[in-house]
């Protein structure tokens, strides 16, 4: 019993030496005397810091606490947290998301300084807009090209390409009821074909094909590079990224054009906006940052002199297949429900 | 019996009936009450306003629905069965034979719980997948076989690596207390050994076996993290709701679906009451521990069982730290220390994995102590029964919330600063909005998101503790604190020990809730896991795995040897003239 008990003590010490210094986790609210606000982001993990640099130089006042999690996370977590919103800037989220934020109110329209260098097409339309891009992102195919070869299939080069019966079984692709690449591809071709009829059409011939729809949109990219499946339908950056990091990859633009959605920020709306808020808004689109963005996208919402990265297409702008982001948000119920009808409700192939 | 009335007696019950009371409030709040903004929303579209059974109907409508219930089903029945069918053996290889190295089978039970489950997916995906170990063979040097990982297969292998310890540990307290006497006797009447288990074993921890299967069933009915990375095509309720909650922000519908998955788990809780009607204690103050005698045969059997369930579980480890070090799987295998290096990958470097460390301890110290008092609560007194009932009923609803449905909804109940009274201009403060943003609300998540497994680990163990202790001091005036500290907690201390484990090893590799919980300031590492592996960084997100699954190693370890000494105590209390 003795020694328990001491066991029982040294925890109880251990545990309070701790305490200090985990004071400021506990409550973690209770910040130091800079000004500091909260962003919401899902850009990827490993380019937030290099982005960064530059606001932490000119902004040494401000102090930036970034949560970034996968689009449908944040979208979940800044809808949940409506009545009492946590976050005072979102940075870099798919602006198809924004639209759904803004519809329920949690938006503050504004206009960021240098908003004039924004191409018209990357920003909402209103003076004060709700929504400003920084880049856009596309899809692509990943096609593992050792994999190909052991199965002698030939690289594809179009959407119409992976309707071919030699992929049968090949292909995966992300499941656009829980990815919004999934989504992106799937709108894309319902607004590129003759007829939204067609388009369902070519979606039947394709799911032929498909091995597995995945739950994210870099999912099927990251199996074309482990050599899961030979081919996944993905997003240009991710295709690139993961040639570059020396996977047999070939990134693949297919031929009739890309599905597309804009990246963009957004100011909360709340009862207390903070200045520090709005200066990261601004800087969020300043020509130095965009050229940090353009290093790893194609397209960017500033246009940049940074040359386009290795592995996109020449003419990235010509890539974007006729996309209506309004009409891909107000349709999006309706386009998800038959999708489900058609393709989910069977159960595994096999 | 005593019915002269004292006042020691009265201060004792009535400061009983005031502690039930307390516990019931803080259930409530921490389960109840969250749930039910969230539930509302089901009866509502997403602009809140109310549509009735709509979307219960809608959802029956829908062709899907009926597989995915379906599919849910199967699993859950496939998974249990040999969950508990594993666990069961283990349990009793670790209890009641003469295992060989049984130290060692003892710290590695719950290894396979240490593994964050996107880890878990990496690994399994490294052997069985398209390119894995045993599907190509070890690179071709003998012939592969392939398990078809993505889907049905796939999903039950992760639920049993998921489920099977969560088994074992309620099967190993049950197991645990057992008295000699009856064996001894069954002995001097010549009965077979399998008479013996049919009629000493089986029965003894029928409340332990048949809690096993509930939370196995509902375990393996509600998790999404498993199908959602080896599921393949095939779908269930679980990612259902994610589907609609985090892929189309329909939160409604996600209610929906969340309270279709609670059905299951309140008819299970229905038999489960039924069944423990007439439950009789196993230890009394004159009980002796059972002491496994040597068996060659039984022993041997046993160690190569234990043998083969670790090397599966270990196998899949090793891989993930390969996975850390190598370069390129699978087409450029030379190794490296680089993933390591956090920093190189995230802003944060080590500092998830701290915070996860400070977040588990503080869930395991809070948590045990809660989790147990409320047990005894409920277990080992009279007064109240209707609250003590429902306590026991809140307790045992957590296991059935699906994570990403509890993280929801404390966003929206911890959230909100304050409360309208309806029908009246009127505003009450919410004074568990300051958790909010705080680690606070990541302990308190996790408290709670574990809970029923503890809960019911630690009524197992009361159970089975003679209630005359409690009856007897009541007799002799002692107030039944002192019996608390003086019997009970030192009697129960190897499943305390156990219950503040469990809560330390899922604090540290849980994802589903505190993703929407965790403050700016404070990220953690099973996020920074799944951001990593976002941005494909799969050897970075293994390295992290790695760290984690360590440290719990090293804390398991940490516990074998207190509890070793400290089943030595419990032993000599439970019969003081041994020594």
């Amino acid at each position: 019993m003795k020694k328990l008990f001491s066991f029982v003590m040294g925890a109880a010490v251990i545990g309070t030496a701790l305490a200090p210094s985990a004071n400021a986790w506990w409550w973690g609210k209770k910040g130091s005397e800079k000004a500091s606000i909260t962003v919401y982001t899902a850009l990827e993990d490993d380019q937030i810091p290099n982005y960064l640099k530059s606001f932490e130089r000119d902004y040494p006042n401000i102090e930036v606490n970034i949560v970034r999690d996968s689009t449908g996370i944040v979208t979940a977590k800044l809808l949940a947290e409506a009545e009492n919103p946590q976050a005072d800037v979102v940075w870099g989220l798919a602006a198809s998301s924004l639209l759904v934020a803004n519809d329920r109110g949690l938006i503050q329209g504004y206009a960021p300084k240098g908003l004039s260098n924004v191409k018209p097409s990357f920003r909402d339309p209103a003076k004060k807009p709700s929504w400003v891009g920084i880049d856009s992102w596309i899809s692509a195919f990943c096609v593992n090209k050792i994999e190909a070869q052991k199965k002698g299939l030939s690289i594809p080069k179009s959407w119409a390409d992976l309707t071919k019966p030699e992929y049968k079984g090949h292909i995966v692709m992300s499941n656009p009821a829980s990815s919004g690449t999934g989504y992106l591809s799937v709108a894309s071709r319902l607004q590129n074909l003759p007829s939204e009829e067609d388009g369902w059409n070519y979606l039947d011939a394709l799911h032929a094909n498909i091995a597995q729809y995945m739950h994210s949109g870099s999912k099927p990219c990251k199996a074309a590079g482990k050599g899961e499946y030979p081919i996944g339908i993905s997003f240009g950056y991710r295709a690139v990224k993961q040639v570059n990091m020396g996977q047999p990859i070939e990134a693949v633009f297919p031929k009739e054009g890309s599905g597309w959605d804009v990246e963009a920020n957004a100011l909360i709306k709340k009862d207390k906006i903070k200045p520090a808020a709005k200066t990261f808004l601004d800087w969020a689109i300043s020509p130095e940052v965009s050229r940090e963005y353009a290093k790893s996208f194609a397209i960017t919402a500033v246009e940049t002199d940074v040359p386009l990265p290795k592995g996109f297409p020449s003419n990235p702008e010509k890539q974007l297949a006729k996309n209506d982001l309004q009409w891909a948000a107000v349709n999006r119920e309706r386009i998800l429900a038959e999708w489900a009808k058609r393709y989910d409700g069977k159960s595994a192939p096999k | 019996m005593y019915f002269k009335k004292n006042f020691n007696k009265s201060f004792n019950i009535l400061l009983l009936r005031i502690l039930i009371i307390f516990v019931f409030i803080l259930v409530s709040f921490f389960i109840i009450i969250p749930l039910l903004p969230l539930f509302l929303k089901s009866f509502s579209d997403n602009k809140n306003n109310f549509i009735g059974l709509e979307n219960f109907i809608n959802y029956i409508q829908n062709p899907s629905l009926t597989q995915s219930f379906i599919n849910s089903l199967k699993v859950a029945i496939t998974t249990t069965f040999f969950s508990v069918l594993i666990g069961f053996i283990y349990a009793y290889a670790l209890t009641r034979t003469r295992l060989p190295l049984k130290k060692f089978f003892n710290t590695f039970s719950l290894f396979s719980l240490y593994i964050p489950p996107l880890a878990v997916a990496i690994g399994l995906i490294y052997i069985f997948g398209k390119q894995g170990l045993i599907t190509q063979g070890f690179f071709g040097t003998i012939p592969g076989f392939d398990i078809n990982l993505y889907g049905f297969n796939g999903i039950i292998i992760g639920e049993i690596f998921y489920c099977f310890p969560q088994a074992l540990i309620i099967l190993v307290s049950a197991l645990n207390l057992s008295d000699q006497r009856l064996y001894e006797a069954a002995e001097s009447l010549k009965a077979s050994p399998l008479r013996k288990f049919l009629t000493i074993t089986l029965p003894n921890i029928k409340y332990g076996l048949m809690n096993s299967i509930f939370i196995c069933f509902i375990l393996s009915f509600t998790d999404f993290g498993v199908p959602k990375v080896v599921g393949g095509n095939f779908n269930v309720l679980a990612t259902d709701i994610y589907k609609q909650v985090v892929g189309q922000q329909n939160f409604a519908m996600g209610a929906t679906i969340s309270i279709y998955l609670l059905v299951p788990s309140i008819l299970a809780f229905l038999i489960d009451k039924n069944f423990q009607k007439n439950e009789a204690s196993l230890i009394s103050g004159k009980s002796i521990p059972f002491k496994p005698r040597k068996n060659l045969i039984v022993d041997s059997i046993m160690f190569i069982f234990c043998s083969l369930i670790l090397i599966l579980v270990i196998g899949v480890f090793s891989s993930i730290v390969l996975a850390s070090l190598i370069k390129i799987w699978p087409y450029d295998i030379s190794l490296s220390l680089q993933n390591f290096r956090f920093s190189n990958v995230a802003g944060n470097g080590y500092e998830p994995y701290f915070n996860t460390v400070f977040m588990s301890i503080y869930t395991a110290i809070f948590g045990t102590i809660f989790v147990f008092f409320t047990a005894y609560l409920v277990e080992k007194f009279k007064p109240l029964k209707k609250i003590r009932m429902l306590i026991y009923f809140f307790s045992t609803l957590p296991i059935a919330i699906p994570g990403l449905v509890l993280g929801l909804s404390y966003i929206l109940f911890f959230n909100k600063p304050s409360f309208s009274v309806p029908f009246l201009d009127f505003q009450i403060f919410n004074p568990f909005s300051l958790l909010y943003g705080t680690m606070g609300i990541l302990v308190l998540a996790n408290i709670i998101h574990f809970f029923t497994v503890c809960f019911i680990s630690a009524t197992t163990t009361l159970k089975q503790i003679d209630k005359e202790f409690e009856e007897v001091s009541e007799s002799l005036k002692v107030p039944f604190y002192k019996t608390f500290l003086r019997i009970t907690i030192p009697l129960s201390l190897p499943t305390i020990l156990e219950i503040g484990s469990y809560y330390f090893v899922n604090s540290m590799i849980t994802v589903s809730a505190i993703i929407f919980l965790y403050p700016a300031k404070i990220p953690v590492s099973s996020v920074s896991i799944v951001n990593m592996d976002d941005a494909g960084d799969t050897a970075s997100a293994a390295a992290m795995s790695t760290l984690i699954v360590l440290t719990s190693l090293f804390v398991r370890l940490i516990y074998e040897f207190t509890s070793r000494n400290v089943s030595k105590k419990s032993s000599v209390w439970i019969n003081p003239l041994e020594t």
